[in-house]
């Protein structure tokens, strides 16, 4: 498989309301969005694939590859519709998964309630057994319990079985012994082993983990086995791939043992398309803006990769509070994903502040400009009183927007009551939310040692290009960069992702006293098992090695990842290590701590085929005037008065097309606005790079 | 309201974009010290606090972290700071600390610093940030309820200057160094907390250039303002009037009684501890700072709850309590394990507030965290030669049972920490887990129920005697019950070979032998009887409820 212009290579993202796809082929590319079909996303699938396909006048065998988002695993969990599940631990443990972490993610909420957790306590089992922290058995495991169990699971009528011992990640014998015995005694049963799929210390993140994978296992196996089948069947003769949480590929068998790792993969996709937008606009430090109807998400991209982390929580609907999800510890691309999106609701709180979300009136009713019943002010109606919005082509003219509805709400939920005009609550709705964005990407920066001002605003998604500029000005950003087709981004990104695979252990080891035998060993094993995993998507393909360590200095509760030299490691690389992790540390908190002992919890590596360089933008030197189609009465927020700006179709813009700010350029499926202090040049992509005027802040 | 000019109205949505990017700022600074300090507590737990103030020491916002300990003890102390150190003395690159249990937020475990911030590279003073945060050791007899005075229980460092125009004092950092068992850390968390105050610093001033503002007077007035007003507006949706309440716990040896009197009246509420019994010879005396502390959250939780915490929200809830009752302890009392009784507050403000609303208030919980502190190692004998370490899990009960909903099960209120992973602790201390699971039963009947406890069984896998310190209360005083509905189990500690263990003080656990601890549940609300059946039949398959507690208390027919 070679991935050239020649090549006819399909994505897919199965959304939770569309699914998108893109076709590259022949140097060209259509993209298409359908309805969802969530009882059987498979069916929505094929027709997406089979429209597109006849657009392009291609069959299913001229394929060269086809890559598939989903969000069922996500669906399934948040929904609750995964298997009838049973969970099995050390006896005395069977509540860790409960229990969590013990605290209210709501500090002055004493109505909270927690989520519940996948499998409810009465199928959650005990077994006699115990294994230390060296891995040694302290317990033997009584087999005679777990084969009784077998049976009575079946009685249950359990279909899925998660089993996550204590210090499993140090010796899996007795996780594996059960698999054996419940394969014999209860052959028809999905086992998955906390072990497995995350080899890690902390007992109540692998547990989760390990359940959430049982839990929608059945479900995404099932499906992904009918897709197979139907696909052959359809003629496609091409390798398949699934898109990760980790925006790498892998192929459906691996997706099938571990679907935990589809989750999010949508978001992922999404910060693909803003690496590989960020390579092509030569951008190092990259700040991904994804802002929908729901939410934003904010993803910071350095060097051309997205951060990483395997960290991530699914259900976190309590305002998108830390902690108000269950964990699952898989490989994700690290995002802060806040409740700021054009359906966010606004309002008044009792120190007649406006707060904007986190709730939403997503597209059901929707914000009140919809005129489908909504009557609260949203993000959406704060934007069409400001005149950013064409009422008669919103969403591609399949919503036609009523400005007086979004007039009406803006007035009584904001303005009346603060005392302002229509347009000034406009105003606030719209500053309160893009500052609420800025301050969770300063946060976010904060978090991760970054200095959010040398990024580069990357945005895409529905409402982004609408509220980037001013986003960008509160950051202190002074460039914008908005792709084409932004509004399948994330099936875009698809496209050019690696195929990958991370494989993790937790071993603990202190650097001065590091056992560079047994770290070798632990990292060929790990590299085995990762190469495997890609070579049987990545034929012969070049790959290429990342290896990491997780460091703490003793004592401390957080770990930073600190890549490892190459080849073996020697007992001279301990002072290398020491060295990079005191780099990074200061990198991170300003200072390094002297005499200080420093410590690996855990170590990964990643194994992945090389990303194919993109088409690079090229360097424009002529200016085209670009001819306004209309004006309108806008609402300019650096300016906090209404003005005429010009209004501009970007299908019409040519590569080196110019426009200065205040204007306005329409789409189909959304709107840039340029504000007062940016100007807009179309470069050699056809992307929208927004620059800020020197010295014009404000 | 009445229209405002545009350049009001300009100037209205302003001041809110900043009163957000404060927040901000400040929830910057605190997230430095999460990820930059040593102590468990810290760290897993958000034992911590940061905040930015006036230069006359009034807050104007505040992190919301994971401990009410400090919610306005940490903002009482920059005033103590202020008068041993006028603003005017202050310059750029200063930095002033205390571990003063009186001046600042009760134990000496806890170090707050104080940071002026001047305008840009100039000398006009804008702000000052402050920071608070438990360090791991200091000194003394080691962490527990054991010392009687405060100079058994560690070095004392009155408010002095650590970083002189950028310069820290080696000789402050030698004399702690000298004086803790863990100098590394706790030098690591005094550099955590300079830094989280220089980043809020920086954050502030780079808001500064971006409004152009030259001080942040107009803006804290508009936030105290607001908070105040709104505050105020909360209290007066509930009805005037005073009410009492006592609630008794065990204490070290002998029992306490918590004594209130809470009155609401157009201009706030004021709680008076009056009849509260004295202080007592043991650390568990509580000063009163952190008194304050725990009762204005205990408030905050049922009125203003989205209120931020700043002088406009904070000064509408005032506390007192006559000196020498064991919620105002004067200096030299020992104090180090004051949080036993102030995490009991709360219940004693709700006990207040219950007779005022029922409908809004839960009922008593566990309250106080049931933190496991294991050492090995360390004293004589056979002790030293086994492995030295030192553990702390941070361990709770169960809740009050809410109206028309049931307590949380083993979740940490007041307190919000959060626990540490059992293979983290093993990963850093010979311990061996042997149990960790709910406490069936131990939640309070009532047709709301409440939280369960948890039974946890640990042994030195070493094969070596270990010493519990223990701090646990609510085990001869349970959590009770409100308008029907029963209390909750009290909490037990013992050992695997049939000793029991007191709640209070260093008690050595034998070799081979293993710990039991099991964790109070919280108190029921309303008749059990009237519970729904559903909820019972529940509680009886996930095995919440024995069949036996079901049929006796529930009235419960299968």
């Amino acid at each position: 498989m070679t991935r050239t212009a020649s090549t006819a290579r399909l994505a897919v993202d199965i959304g939770g309301t569309f699914t998108d796809v893109v076709l590259q082929a022949r140097g060209q590319q259509w993209t298409t969005k359908v309805l969802t079909t969530p009882t059987a996303p498979e069916v929505g699938l094929l027709d997406a694939m089979n429209v597109i396909l006849i657009e392009a006048g291609m069959t299913t065998t001229e394929l060269d590859l086809l890559i598939l988002g989903t969000t069922l695993a996500t669906n399934a969990l948040i929904e609750r519709k995964g298997a009838k599940t049973a969970l099995i631990t050390t006896a005395g443990f069977r509540d860790i998964v409960e229990i969590g972490w013990e605290h209210r993610f709501a500090q002055y909420d004493i109505f909270l309630d927690k989520p519940a957790p996948l499998v409810p306590r009465n199928l959650r089992f005990g077994m006699a057994e115990r294994i230390n922290v060296s891995g040694k058995v302290l317990l033997p495991l009584d087999e005679a319990a777990v084969i009784k169990l077998a049976g009575d699971l079946l009685h249950e009528g359990i279909e899925s079985v998660a089993v996550a011992f204590l210090q499993s990640y140090a010796n899996p014998a007795h996780e594996r012994r059960v698999r054996e015995l419940l394969t014999l005694h209860a052959p028809k049963l999905w086992v998955t082993l906390s072990s497995d799929v995350c080899p890690e210390v902390r007992e109540y993140e692998r547990t989760s983990t390990a359940c959430a994978n049982a839990y929608v296992q059945p479900v995404m196996a099932g499906y992904l086995q009918r897709l197979e089948t139907k696909l052959r069947d359809l003629g496609v003769r091409c390798p398949v791939y699934l898109m990760t949480s980790g925006g790498a590929l892998t192929t459906m068998a691996i997706g099938a043992a571990e679907p935990v790792r589809l989750v999010e993969s949508g978001p992922a996709g999404g910060a693909i398309l803003s690496r590989t937008v960020a390579q092509q606009c030569g951008v190092d430090r990259a700040l991904s803006f994804d802002m929908g109807g729901t939410t934003a998400k904010i993803c910071f991209i350095d060097d051309y990769e997205p951060q990483l982390s395997r960290n991530f929580e699914f259900g976190r609907m309590y305002r998108f509070l830390k902690g108000s999800g269950l964990p699952i510890r898989i490989p994700v691309i690290e995002m802060v994903e806040i409740g700021a999106g054009g359906g966010s609701i606004a309002r008044i709180d009792s120190m007649k502040r406006v707060q904007v979300g986190p709730d939403s009136a997503g597209s059901e009713p929707g914000p009140a400009c919809y005129a489908r019943g909504g009557t609260h002010a949203t993000v959406t109606d704060a934007d069409c009183v400001m005149g950013y919005l064409d009422t008669e082509r919103f969403a591609g003219g399949r919503v036609k927007l009523d400005a007086k509805r979004a007039g009406a709400a803006v007035t009584s939920d904001i303005a009346k009551p603060l005392g302002l005009d229509t347009d000034l609550g406009a105003l606030a709705i719209n500053e309160i939310v893009t500052e609420n964005m800025a301050n969770a990407a300063r946060v976010h920066a904060m978090e991760l040692g970054k200095t959010v001002e040398k990024y580069t605003l990357i945005a895409f998604g529905g409402a982004a290009p609408l509220h980037a500029a001013r986003l960008a000005t509160k950051l202190g950003i002074s460039r914008v960069i908005i792709p084409l087709s932004a509004s399948v981004g994330s099936a875009l990104g698809f496209l050019t992702a690696p195929v990958a695979f991370q494989a993790v252990r937790s071993w603990h080891a202190v650097l001065n006293a590091l056992d560079t035998q047994h770290a070798n060993a632990l990292l060929d094993e790990m590299q085995q098992q990762a190469t495997d995993m890609v070579r049987a998507g990545a034929a012969n393909e070049p790959l290429q090695t990342a290896r990491v360590a997780y460091m703490r200095y003793q004592g401390q509760g957080h770990e930073i990842p600190v890549t490892l030299p190459a080849g073996k490691l020697a007992a001279r690389d301990a002072a290398t290590l020491t060295a990079r992790f005191a780099k990074a540390y200061h990198a991170m908190y300003g200072r390094a701590i002297p005499n200080l002992g420093v410590e690996i919890m855990s170590w990964s590596v990643t194994v992945s085929t090389k990303i194919k360089p993109a088409k690079l933008a090229q360097r424009i030197s002529k200016h085209v005037a670009a001819r306004a189609s209309a004006s309108r009465r806008v609402f300019e927020a650096t300016q906090g008065k209404s003005r005429d700006a010009k209004i501009y179709e970007r299908a019409q813009l040519v590569p080196g097309s110019v426009i200065k700010g205040p204007a306005l350029v329409a789409e189909d499926q959304t709107t840039i606005v340029v504000t007062a202090d940016f100007s807009l040049k179309i470069n050699s992509l056809g992307y929208a790079v927004l620059d800020q005027h020197k010295g014009k802040q404000q | 309201m009445s229209k405002k000019s545009n350049r009001d109205a300009l100037a209205e949505i302003q001041m809110q974009v900043m009163w957000n990017r404060l927040i901000s700022v400040v929830e910057e600074q605190a997230q430095t010290l999460i990820r930059t300090a040593f102590g468990a507590a810290t760290r897993e737990a958000g034992d911590l606090s940061a905040g930015v103030f006036l230069p006359d020491g009034r807050m104007v916002a505040q992190a919301v972290t994971g401990t009410p300990g400090h919610v306005n003890s940490m903002a009482e102390s920059v005033g103590h700071f202020l008068t041993e150190y006028p603003a005017r003395s202050m310059q750029p690159g200063d930095t002033y600390v205390t571990n003063d249990p009186w001046k600042g937020t009760g134990h000496l475990n806890d170090f707050t610093m104080v940071t002026p911030v001047f305008l840009g590279a100039g000398k006009r003073l804008v702000a000052l940030f402050a920071s608070t945060v438990h360090v791991v050791d200091i000194g003394g007899l080691g962490f527990g309820p054991d010392g009687t005075q405060v100079y058994h229980e560690g070095l004392f460092v009155p408010i002095l200057k650590l970083v002189d125009a950028g310069k820290f004092s080696q000789t402050v950092l030698k004399i702690i160094r000298a004086n803790v068992r863990e100098p590394v850390q706790v030098e690591g968390d005094l550099y955590a907390l300079v830094a989280c105050n220089e980043v809020g610093g920086r954050r502030l001033n780079a808001m500064m250039a971006e409004y152009r503002l030259k001080d942040i007077e107009a803006l804290g007035e508009f936030i105290i303002a607001r908070s105040n007003a709104a505050m105020l507006a909360a209290v007066r949706e509930w009805p005037q009037g005073t009410w009492s309440t006592t609630m008794t716990i065990d204490g070290y040896g002998s029992p306490i009684t918590l004594a209130a009197k809470l009155t609401i009246s157009r201009s706030g509420i004021d709680i008076d501890f009056s009849g509260t019994s004295p202080v007592v010879a043991k650390g568990i005396n509580v000063p009163k700072s952190y008194t304050d502390a725990y009762t204005s959250f205990g408030v905050r939780c049922i009125i203003g709850a989205n209120i931020p915490n700043n002088e406009g929200s904070l000064s509408v809830v005032r506390v007192t309590a006559p000196e020498g009752c064991i919620l105002n302890a004067p200096f030299p009392l020992a104090v180090a394990a004051r949080s036993t009784v102030g995490q009991m507050l709360p219940d004693v403000v709700f006990g207040c507030l219950r007779q005022a609303r029922a409908d809004k208030v839960p009922a008593e919980g566990t309250s106080c965290l049931w933190n496991i502190r294991l050492a090995g190692g360390q004293g004589a004998g056979a002790m030293l030669k086994a492995k030295r370490f030192t553990v702390v899990g941070f361990n709770t009960g169960g809740t009050g049972a809410r109206p028309a909903k049931d307590g949380l099960s083993v979740t940490s209120f007041p307190s919000g920490v959060r626990n540490v992973s059992l293979e983290i602790m093993e990963t850093i201390s010979p311990l061996v887990f042997w149990r960790k699971e709910y406490r069936p039963d131990s939640g309070g009947a009532g047709s709301a129920r409440g939280g369960l406890g948890q039974v946890i069984e640990i042994e030195n896998g070493d094969n070596a005697p270990m010493v519990l310190a223990a701090t646990f209360d609510r085990i001869h005083h349970p959590a009770r019950g409100a308008d029907g509905g029963k209390a909750g189990s009290g909490g037990r500690v013992r050992l695997h070979s049939g000793t029991e263990l007191n709640g209070m003080g260093n008690q050595v656990v034998p070799a081979g032998d293993r710990l039991i601890v099991e964790t109070p549940g919280g108190g029921g609300i309303g008749d059990p009887r009237e519970r729904s059946r559903e909820a019972v039949a529940q509680d009886v398959k996930y095995g919440l409820v024995s069949g036996d507690q079901a049929r006796v208390l529930y009235g419960f027919k299968e």
